[in-house]
């Protein structure tokens, strides 16, 4: 796999001769429910850029939607900051903010046509009736939505109902577009085909969006830079591949994608590489930051696509492991091997199924895998 | 014979909806326009006789009864969307937990007889009653000073007694109007007030419009409350109604009034649902 230079899409993030476009500093929510302080938001402290395609990831209640209402205005902060362009808006309503909200479950005007739908927020902005109606002839030309100006929102399907909110929120061209599971709704063949035209509005309009969603493929593919939230905190902050590639957490190793763990004693530290002991024909050397001694504990991940499998020991310098395959399993265009440790771990491996595929291993066969010690990262 | 059994079908469905409507509708209504056609008297019996004479008389001697009924139960269903609608908004969107408590508090006075309900005004209205009785004591009103046997205590009475039917359907409109729906238009610019203006009411117009229909009908047609809290000078439509019916025993004219007075409702309740058809109701207050 070639390597591309990455988190290229940060481009613009957080330089610092630039405001912020959306900046949260130290913010705190917190629920009384039933007699109890819940803490739906723990800290949370992040900086988004202008024009910046960034995305909120994590599971369900860990704090997106509540981080994302904060910043429409919806709910105050308990505690902390929250700044637009640099000012602070933390006591600011909603209908104050420059920036406009598409709802999960779209939140349409039910009463309103197409038309008034997305004319909306220009009218209580009193905007000329001309410009009214040139920008919203405008928008729902973008999101494809011309010819159903009088339809009223039943009358339509999710994906349209779902553009409609998108045109709606857009026409206000506001500085910033909060964007709450928008796709959620759909089905997924739909939800592919609007992450795709999502992503091309917002190269069109240049607008900050910030995009809430617990489908990790979903921000992969569609962010410049992702914040993975777990309980209330952000656990990681980087572009795509760095959260792919580099888990900082076992937290975000787990929640995205497959990748496999690793642990054991250092046995030997080499500048900035660990050599870990493991079985005694093994050989693991990772990368590891910062005050790391003999003795320590560390653990790694790996990705199964980074594995290679192979029926006998591999040279050079690699990282390699001894194990027994457990489980094959055909998908189509790679294979998915579960490999166990003879520490008790188990390892996945992911290998194409490309014509000059030499190893076939079988159930029960004793393999070597091997990564290059650079795709394998100590986790904090 | 299944296409026999398959034309058949939807009568089948509609037989048990059709027998009520027969029973309980369409044949007292032609019972009592063939009445309402007849001439005779109680004593030597009615015949028909196609006797359109009742209308006639009906309309001549009561039309001031069919107005002020009319005008009475405009009165009282204008108090009781002033009341109402703030009291169905407050528990849909204040409620919170206990809605369903407000709502029970709400109905709870229903649950004791109509009659009842209103002598009761009438003992808390009466001219030295509970009420009016020490404010005279202590000078505060003059001694003639009185509610009872005044329009105001009967479109009071008729506002009072049918509150429940324009609070509820209200409620039901306002309730299911999705609180994102709200924070979206609050996003898009709108303060609280535009907020109300632009979603929140037209949201609500079909209950207020159900709860018209359910509160104007019924009020027109009252006759308690005029006799109980009213006078000589604000007989509505319904005494006279009773009256020819139990006292005169004209029933041919109570008949034809009874019809004037269906007819004249209906016609009301269809020039009210043309000139505010929902659907154009929340077209224009979109704009
Ligand atoms: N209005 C509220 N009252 C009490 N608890 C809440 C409220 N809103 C959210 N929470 C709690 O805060 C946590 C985070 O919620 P949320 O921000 O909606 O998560 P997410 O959008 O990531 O699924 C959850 O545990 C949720 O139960
Ligand atoms: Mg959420």
């Amino acid at each position: 796999m070639t390597e591309i230079q990455a988190g290229t899409g940060a481009a613009g993030v957080a330089a610092s001769d630039q405001v912020p476009a959306i900046e949260l500093d130290e913010v705190v929510k917190e629920y009384v429910s039933h007699g109890e302080v819940v803490q739906a938001v723990k800290g949370v402290s992040l900086a988004i850029g202008e024009g910046e395609f960034f995305s909120l990831l994590g599971p369900s209640g860990c704090g997106k939607t509540t981080s994302m209402r904060m910043i429409a205005g919806f709910e105050e902060p308990t505690r902390g900051v929250v700044r637009l362009h640099g000012q602070d808006v933390t006591n600011v309503p909603p209908n104050k903010r420059d920036i406009n909200m598409v709802f999960q479950s779209y939140a349409l005007f039910p009463h309103m046509n197409v038309w008034d739908n997305v004319a909306f927020g220009l009218k209580r902005k009193k905007i000329p009736d001309g410009e009214i109606r040139q920008r919203v002839g405008e928008m729902l030309e973008i999101v494809d939505l011309v010819g159903r100006e009088k339809r009223r929102p039943r009358e339509m399907s999710g994906g349209q109902q779902q553009r409609v909110a998108l045109a709606r929120a857009l026409v206000n061209r506001p500085r910033a577009l909060l964007l709450d599971e928008p796709l959620g709704a759909l089905d997924l063949k739909l939800r592919q085909h609007m992450q795709i035209e999502l992503k091309r509005i917002q190269r069109e309009v240049g607008i900050t969006f910030v995009y809430v969603t617990h489908d990790q493929s979903e921000a992969l593919t569609m962010s410049d830079r992702i914040a993975v939230m777990n309980d209330g905190l952000v656990e990681q902050l980087a572009g795509p591949r760095e959260i792919y590639e580099r888990p900082a957490t076992k937290f975000v190793a787990g929640f995205i994608g497959t990748s496999n763990l690793l642990g054991g004693v250092v046995r030997a530290v080499n500048g900035a590489s660990a050599v870990l002991a493991l079985g005694p024909s093994d050989r693991v050397v990772v990368p590891v930051q910062g005050a790391v001694a003999e003795g320590d504990t560390v653990e790694l991940t790996v990705r199964p696509e980074k594995i290679t499998i192979s029926t006998e020991q591999p040279g050079g310098d690699l990282s390699m492991v001894e194990g027994t395959v457990s489980e094959v399993v055909y998908l189509g265009t790679y294979n998915s091997y579960a490999v166990a440790l003879a520490g008790g771990a188990e390892i996945t491996v992911f290998q194409q199924n490309a014509h000059d595929s030499t190893t076939t291993a079988e159930r029960g066969d004793t393999v070597w895998l091997s990564w290059q010690p650079q795709h394998s990262y100590a986790l904090q | 014979m299944s296409r026999v059994r398959a034309a058949l079908t939807p009568y089948a469905l509609i037989f048990p909806g059709g027998v009520w409507l027969a029973i309980f509708f369409v044949v007292p209504t032609v019972v009592m326009l063939s009445l309402s056609l007849q001439s005779g008297n109680v004593a030597d019996g009615f015949v028909f006789t196609w006797n359109w004479q009742s209308y006639v008389d009906g309309l001549t001697n009561y039309h001031d009864q069919i107005i002020r009924s009319l005008v009475y139960g405009l009165a009282a269903t204008v108090i009781q969307i002033i009341i109402g609608f703030p009291v169905a908004y407050w528990i849909a969107f204040k409620g919170g937990r206990h809605k369903s408590i407000y709502l029970f508090l709400l109905l709870l006075p229903f649950l004791v007889s109509f009659v009842l309900r209103t002598i009761s005004w009438q003992f808390l209205l009466s001219d030295n009653g509970m009420l009016l009785g020490p404010l005279k004591n202590i000078g505060l009103l003059p001694d003639d000073f009185r509610i009872l046997a005044t329009p105001y205590a009967v479109i009071g009475g008729l506002a009072y007694n049918f509150l429940p039917f324009m609070v509820l359907p209200m409620y039901v409109a306002l309730e299911r109007i999705d609180p994102r729906v709200l924070e979206a238009a609050n996003d898009l610019y709108a303060g609280k007030f535009q907020t109300f203006l632009r979603v929140v009411l037209p949201l609500s117009l079909p209950g207020v419009f159900a709860g018209v229909l359910m509160t104007f009908v019924p009020a027109s047609s009252d006759y308690v409350n005029a006799s109980v809290l009213g006078g000589t000078s604000t007989t509505m439509i319904g005494n006279v109604i009773q009256n020819q019916y139990l006292v005169t025993q004209d029933y041919p004219t109570a008949s034809a009034l009874s019809f004037t007075l269906m007819a004249l409702l209906l016609l009301g309740i269809f020039a009210y649902a043309k000139a505010l058809g929902t659907e154009d109701v929340l077209e224009v207050a979109a704009r």
